[in-house]
């Protein structure tokens, strides 16, 4: 059988998919919402409010990492989980497993398309903070962390995609996004909260990632327990999603 | 049959609980043959088409498709494959352009987009997103993308299922063009139009099993007498069908999918007369009732039993 020369080489088909996967992403507007307008709107109500608290130097410099988490989230678990839990729901997941696009590709497509999002809003926030709120801090050391959180938010997402019906994936990681919201560290610090509640809130994802983020990009010491923490975080996700992964 | 058949099933048995599956299915396709799959809903004619796409892993039982494992060789099987689900399997905000043009950047020589979207007539389309589009429209993207790739076996679940009469024309003409450049087809269908007008051999299914499997002209020569077909806007209950059953002039009868009827029955012109003067007291409009004697109906009626 001379199937090898029936296939489209991958680079081109991982080019169409990528593409595809861009667009859908960004095509529906709830996707817009999450993915832009809530995280610039969290910089700007709270940095141009300025609630923050008190002792952290400026409102950007508390802000900005908690804001880019969310960014995290909104893509990574938020809007790849829903939309992956659709797709199955739609047949489309089943309808690629029946079509040549290798496995790997899609997976690639997907992440890249994350990924190339989230370059997208982390730029856009930084931007921000520096136009309109004198943020400054040091980006570079803090992009291998920003991966690390990216591939633990999608692995929870695509975990909940996996493990749930498309309509309990669209309510589960709604709920989970506003709780992260409250619990992560993100507006609110993870020392504000009920102190029977800190220790669980500190050693979720979302809380790992942002204080750690605010150590990195402050250029202060980071914790490598918690670094370590969401190693393991961001393991375990990662592989509950690739074993519950379901073409339908 | 053939020595080297496109399809070949032997002995195979998938089932999801009590009398659901198929059951000791032996099938063989030849080389440019159209094979339709006829049966009732629930038969087993999806999970049939779905042990050959790869999708299921028979209980038991050995299936080759094109020679090769279709779940083991999957990589090599699939892209000698044209698949069409019987719904979904697009992305419901892509384009009807734009699904195109991913399914055709999958394969090394894929039919160019236009030239496929003027074959199901969607060239109108184009720009529209898929979810707007209509159940009939749907179906033909589906069988577009089904024929992207240039397929040697192309399997097409229920493809005009909700069609409008005009869009039924084109994809059998669209399927048997497929037929004539030499591509093995494997449909299912519980139209017996369908199945007498494309098929070369008519498998008929009932209950998972395989009943009869032969050229339609010798099918319907197998048969003989009357059948009553009726169609109604909506299905009849359970009582309505007992009803239509406990008619003098009817035989027997048996609900193919619901909303549609066959009947068998000694004196076909009592029959209709029996059948509208019920449907026309009680029970839901009716959309169609004519005699059907002498064709596959008749067969199908006769093969899969049906209530006394």
């Amino acid at each position: 059988m001379s199937s090898p020369q029936l296939v489209a080489p991958w680079p081109r088909s991982l080019r169409a998919q990528l593409r595809v996967e861009l667009l859908l992403l960004l095509r529906q507007p709830e996707n817009l919402l999450v993915i832009l307008v809530l995280p610039v709107l969290l910089l700007a109500l709270f940095a141009g409010a300025r609630i923050f608290p008190a002792g952290a130097g400026r409102p950007a410099d508390f802000l900005i990492p908690g804001v880019i988490t969310v960014a995290l989230m909104s893509t990574g678990m938020v809007t790849l989980g829903i939309s992956t839990a659709y797709q199955r729901y739609y047949r489309v997941l089943k309808r690629l497993g029946g079509s040549p696009l290798p496995t790997f590709v899609l997976v690639l497509a997907k992440a890249g398309a994350v990924l190339l999002v989230e370059v997208g809003q982390v730029a856009l926030l930084l931007v921000i903070g520096r136009l309109f709120f004198g943020w400054s801090g040091a980006v570079l050391g803090a992009i291998p962390l920003m991966l690390l959180g990216s591939v633990c938010f999608a692995g929870l997402g695509l975990t909940l995609a996996g493990a749930l019906r498309a309509e309990l994936t669209l309510g589960g990681a709604n709920g989970l996004y506003l709780l992260f919201l409250v619990v992560g560290g993100v507006v609110l610090p993870v020392d504000h909260l009920p102190s029977w509640l800190q220790p669980v809130a500190g050693a979720l994802p979302p809380a790992l990632l942002s204080s750690t983020l605010r150590a990195a990009l402050g250029s202060t010491a980071i914790s490598g327990s918690t670094v370590l923490l969401l190693a393991v975080w961001t393991v375990v996700l990662a592989g509950a999603a690739s074993l519950l992964f379901r073409w339908e | 049959m053939s020595p080297n058949p496109v399809v070949s099933l032997r002995g195979v048995t998938k089932s999801y609980g009590p009398n659901r599956g198929v059951m000791d299915l032996d099938l063989e396709v030849g080389e440019g043959e159209l094979l339709a799959v006829l049966g009732p809903n629930g038969a087993g004619k999806t999970t049939s088409v779905e042990i050959m796409e790869g999708y299921r892993r028979p209980d038991r039982g050995t299936v080759r498709v094109l020679g090769l494992d279709p779940v083991r060789d999957r990589r090599r099987c699939i892209p000698q494959l044209g698949i069409m689900l019987q719904e979904g399997g697009v992305y419901p905000s892509l384009s009807v352009g734009e699904a195109v043009r991913l399914f055709a950047a999958y394969f090394a020589n894929p039919v160019p987009p236009g030239e496929l979207l003027e074959l199901v007539e969607l060239s109108d389309r184009v720009r529209s997103r898929y979810r707007t589009l209509s159940g009939g429209e749907r179906q033909r993207l589906s069988l577009a993308l089904a024929l992207v790739g240039r397929p040697r076996l192309l399997f097409l679940d229920e493809p005009t299922a909700g069609m409008d009469p005009r869009a039924r024309l084109l994809t059998w003409e669209a399927v048997r063009e497929q037929r004539r450049r030499g591509v093995t087809v494997l449909l299912t269908t519980h139209s017996m139009e369908e199945a007498e007008r494309l098929a070369d051999r008519v498998a008929i299914i009932n209950q998972g099993r395989l009943v009869a499997l032969d050229t339609p002209s010798a099918l319907i020569g197998a048969g003989g007498g009357g059948v009553v077909e009726l169609e109604t806007i909506e299905a009849l209950t359970v009582e309505g069908q007992a009803r239509l059953s406990a008619l003098a002039s009817v035989e027997r009868s048996r609900e193919v999918a619901p909303g549609h009827y066959l009947l068998r029955t000694a004196s076909p012109p009592q029959a209709l007369v029996e059948v509208a003067s019920l449907l026309r007291d009680e029970g839901p409009q009716v959309l169609r009732l004519q005699v059907g004697g002498g064709s596959l109906e008749e067969v199908f009626l006769e093969l899969t039993g049906g209530t006394d």
